[in-house]
């Protein structure tokens, strides 16, 4: 947000807060460290608030849950905004000193009264507004939220929708008031800091600005291209138009984790050539023509990720890893050298020597540095800096550093798959506290709450459907079928029901999701898809 | 900003800030208080008496890890009294429960000249009783349980908050229990394995150092602690990971750390079997 992708406050912030908003996030489950630090807030006397269509265990310590609609996040954040903007509760002097473009925001969201909004989301008006107002006069609130935000076909606008609430309130770029996107994976802040994303190099500089380019094509001696690179999903595209004929995969399990897996499947399948480069010999890598066998890098080699509170954190070598297993820096120097590039790299540490002088935000953080203070927190651009606890103050700055925030008009958009007569259940996916993704890693240990794979359904549902809990049941979408045992769960709602990605071997979840996606973010429309459950007749095998 | 206090320790005149604690103003001029159910991240238990000092003009000894310090205080941190109290209390423990996995206390044994003998072999009851083994990630061995508190603490309000144990019965009959003392896995434990990161004597052990212990080869002496960063979600916690021949036999967080405190959730905390899983192995041929 306003030219930085991270999160704009520390997790010790959150303990001072008077208002914490969860937002599409079951941090109990899914960041149950984070978690320990809104619970503390909570002691200190904060209230929590938390949105999401279940009511999950975050929700169960919450002041307030909103059930909203899937998909209606849009809609309940600009109904938020009016209600704070009526009541004159606009942060007027921040608006007016920080920010830019609210006569259009103000525009957008006179169309979301408190009734409208709860026609759209299913919240009830008046909660609408007493949400409103407690946010807006907080004196120090935070939003935090996870995939219930970005696995949407909106996600870029879902996200802006909550950062146009900080920028109205002024709850941003001072400390204890912050808007947090807690990461999904241990380095998915660092990666995207690192240029792991289409359009960015390291330093999260635009590969598009010739300027930025420059440094990278010296110290390369290289010509980068000059335009953003395709991002997952359109890969993905690019491979069904036969555009993308070779994929080299590093430490992902597309075969089992892409939405629609039917689809993913048969463009895998039709690769020229594929490369992946895993610790375990997963679905994808089966379809592969070349595996190279890859060190667990959080243990078996050296290196840094980063937090979601922008914290870069050194990882150590602790167990030598098995044999014919390699470094990911080894496999792609070597890599390299073969295509006629002998990088020479002989380090994690030399990568971050070259890493420091090319990103400035990292320039001040060297090895020892990062040793000493248990790492730091971005910007840091030079060797004397301590690091960024909180983001944007410049905002605050008399007088202001750096350009407006600007406000973004946004619309509510539902799901892209319907629900229907044939597929009137909505479904949505998520995460269990002791499970994790495709199970790649969660799968091996005896962990005594796995209860395996299910879907779950609001006991109303269920009675309707005629099915009981642990019967198998056959569940459709518009792309797919797969047969679960059925577990109901009263924190849903009727209609709404719930799986996890984790047990791809027991039931693939996502041959029913759709791959709808954000056209900026690339994020697959995972939380929304139209099915219906079917009872069997009898016993099925799956 | 209010005025310092004035205080005497062992005739050594102090000032501390107020809201300092006695065990915190005796660390300023140099003495560590011995303590027991103390932990540095928790509200003090005040369960184990072990920290007390005599307070000139109070009737009872005072717990230095919790009482604040007042103005004009006058402290004695070794007189007769305060280690004839501390000794028996070291004693009643030693004579009861199975100190043999926590060090510290046996050394503390030995400082103050207890003599734990002269209750058990006077039959003193023991609270000897069969390790409870119900589960693949952690074991509950009550027979070295000092009843500090800490593992009550931790699941409870200062750190975890899911309330999966609590203190059952009174008197030489308290224990430690999951509610109606069921098994782990029908009770409302979350297996984050923050009661074991901070149980002081063995009683709560990974079941990797269980079975290691079991079979005579748990040896610290071919163990090293490596801190990295756990490969889960993206908190970013740091693990401490025990390596005994190539192998993590133990997870835990440093206490200090300002991102866990300590606290870990059951991925961090056991969640990394999937390294040394043998197909890992079968691959590479």
């Amino acid at each position: 947000m306003f030219g930085a992708g991270g999160g704009t406050s520390s997790y010790r912030e959150i303990e001072t807060a008077e208002l914490i908003v969860l937002w599409g996030s079951n941090a109990r489950e899914t960041h149950p460290i984070f978690f320990h630090h809104v619970l503390k807030g909570v002691r200190n006397g904060a209230r929590l608030i938390v949105i999401d269509p279940r009511r999950t265990s975050s929700a169960r310590w919450a002041d307030l849950w909103l059930g909203l609609e899937v998909g209606s996040d849009i809609a309940l954040a600009n109904g938020i905004a009016h209600e704070i903007i009526h009541a004159g509760l606009a942060r007027e002097d921040f608006v007016r000193r920080a920010t830019a473009g609210f006569d259009d925001y103000r525009r957008c969201v006179e169309a979301y009264p408190a009734e409208r909004a709860e026609q759209l989301t299913g919240i009830p008006a008046g909660v609408i507004r007493e949400v409103a107002l407690a946010y807006a006069r907080a004196t120090r609130a935070q939003i935090c939220w996870t995939l219930g935000i970005t696995e949407h076909h909106n996600a870029v606008d879902n996200v802006l929708a909550l950062i146009n609430l900080a920028l109205l309130t002024g709850h941003v770029g001072r400390e204890g008031s912050g808007l947090n996107p807690l990461r999904g994976q241990n380095n998915v802040q660092g990666g995207g800091d690192m240029g792991a994303i289409p359009n960015r190099l390291p330093g999260f500089q635009d590969v598009e600005d010739v300027e930025l380019r420059a440094p990278f094509e010296a110290a390369w001696d290289c010509v980068i291209p000059p335009r953003r690179g395709l991002h997952l999903s359109q890969m993905f595209d690019a491979m069904e138009r036969g555009e993308l004929t070779s994929l080299y995969v590093v430490g992902e399990n597309p075969a089992e984790s892409e939405a629609d897996q039917h689809r993913a499947l048969r463009l895998l399948g039709g690769l020229q050539h594929l490369v992946v480069q895993d610790i375990f010999l997963t679905r994808t890598c089966q379809l592969a023509d070349v595996v190279l066998p890859a060190t667990a890098s959080w243990c078996e080699g050296e290196g840094t990720v980063t937090n979601s509170e922008r914290r870069v954190q050194r990882v150590r070598k602790a167990v030598e890893p098995p044999p014919g297993a390699r470094d990911d820096l080894e496999i792609v120097a070597q890599l390299a050298g073969r295509l006629g590039r002998p990088w020479g790299y002989g380090s994690a540490e030399k990568v971050w020597a070259e890493l420091r002088g090319l990103s400035p935000m990292h320039r001040g953080m060297t090895y020892p540095r990062l040793e000493a203070l248990d790492g730091i927190q971005w910007p840091c651009p030079s060797e004397d800096h301590p690091g960024t606890p909180t983001l944007h103050t410049r905002l605050w700055a008399e007088p202001r550093g750096g350009p407006p925030a600007p406000f973004s008009v946004v619309e509510h958009e539902p799901p892209v798959d319907e629900l229907t007569p044939d597929f009137p259940i909505r479904l949505t996916t998520g995460r269990r506290l002791d499970s994790f993704n495709t199970g790649v890693q969660s799968s091996r240990y005896a962990s005594p709450l796995r209860r395996g794979e299910s879907i779950d359904l609001h006991p109303e549902d269920a009675t309707q459907l005629g099915v009981v809990e642990g019967e198998r049941v056959r569940v459709v979408s518009r792309r797919g079928a797969l047969d679960a045992p059925v577990r109901l769960d009263p924190g849903l709602r009727p209609g709404l029901a719930f799986m996890t990605l984790h047990f791809p071997d027991e039931v693939p979840t996502n041959v029913l999701t759709i791959d709808a996606y954000d056209p900026k973010s690339g994020t697959a429309e995972f939380k929304a898809t139209a099915i219906r459950v079917e009872p069997l007749a009898e016993p099925a095998t799956t | 900003m209010s005025a310092e206090l004035a205080l005497s320790i062992d005739g050594r005149d102090i000032r501390v800030a107020p809201g300092t604690t006695l065990r915190e103003a005796c660390q300023l001029v140099g003495t560590e208080i011995p303590t027991l159910c103390f932990n540095p991240n928790f509200t003090a238990a005040n369960a184990c008496r072990l920290c007390v000092v005599e307070l000139e003009g109070a009737r009872t000894l005072v717990p230095a890890c919790s009482r604040a310090v007042e103005s004009g205080m006058r402290i004695q941190t070794a007189s007769d009294r305060v280690r004839h109290s501390r000794r028996l209390v070291l004693e009643l423990l030693g004579s009861s429960v199975d100190l043999s996995l926590a060090p510290d206390l046996g050394e503390l044994l030995r400082e103050y000249g207890g003599r734990p003998e002269r209750f058990s072999e006077a039959g003193s009851a023991t609270v000897e009783q069969p390790v409870k083994v119900d589960n693949e990630l952690y074991v509950r061995d009550y027979s070295r349980c000092v009843l500090c508190y800490r593992c009550v603490q931790a699941c409870g309000v200062e750190a975890q908050n899911t309330f999966a144990i609590w203190v059952s019965g009174r008197g030489f009959e308290a224990r430690i229990s999951t509610e109606y003392d069921a098994p782990l896995p029908d009770s409302a434990c979350v297996y984050c394995g923050n009661c074991i990161e901070v149980c002081p004597t063995g009683a709560l052990m990974f079941k990797s150092e269980f079975d290691l212990r079991a079979a005579g080869t748990w040896d610290e002496g071919r163990q090293s602690t490596t801190t990295t960063i756990c490969s889960y979600c993206g908190v970013g916690c740091s693990l401490d990971l025990v390596v005994q021949d190539n192998q993590i036999v133990r997870v835990n967080s440093p206490e200090g750390n300002d991102i866990t405190l300590g606290n870990l959730c059951i991925k961090g905390r056991f969640g990394h079997q999937f390294v040394s899983e043998p197909k890992r192995r079968e691959r590479s041929s």
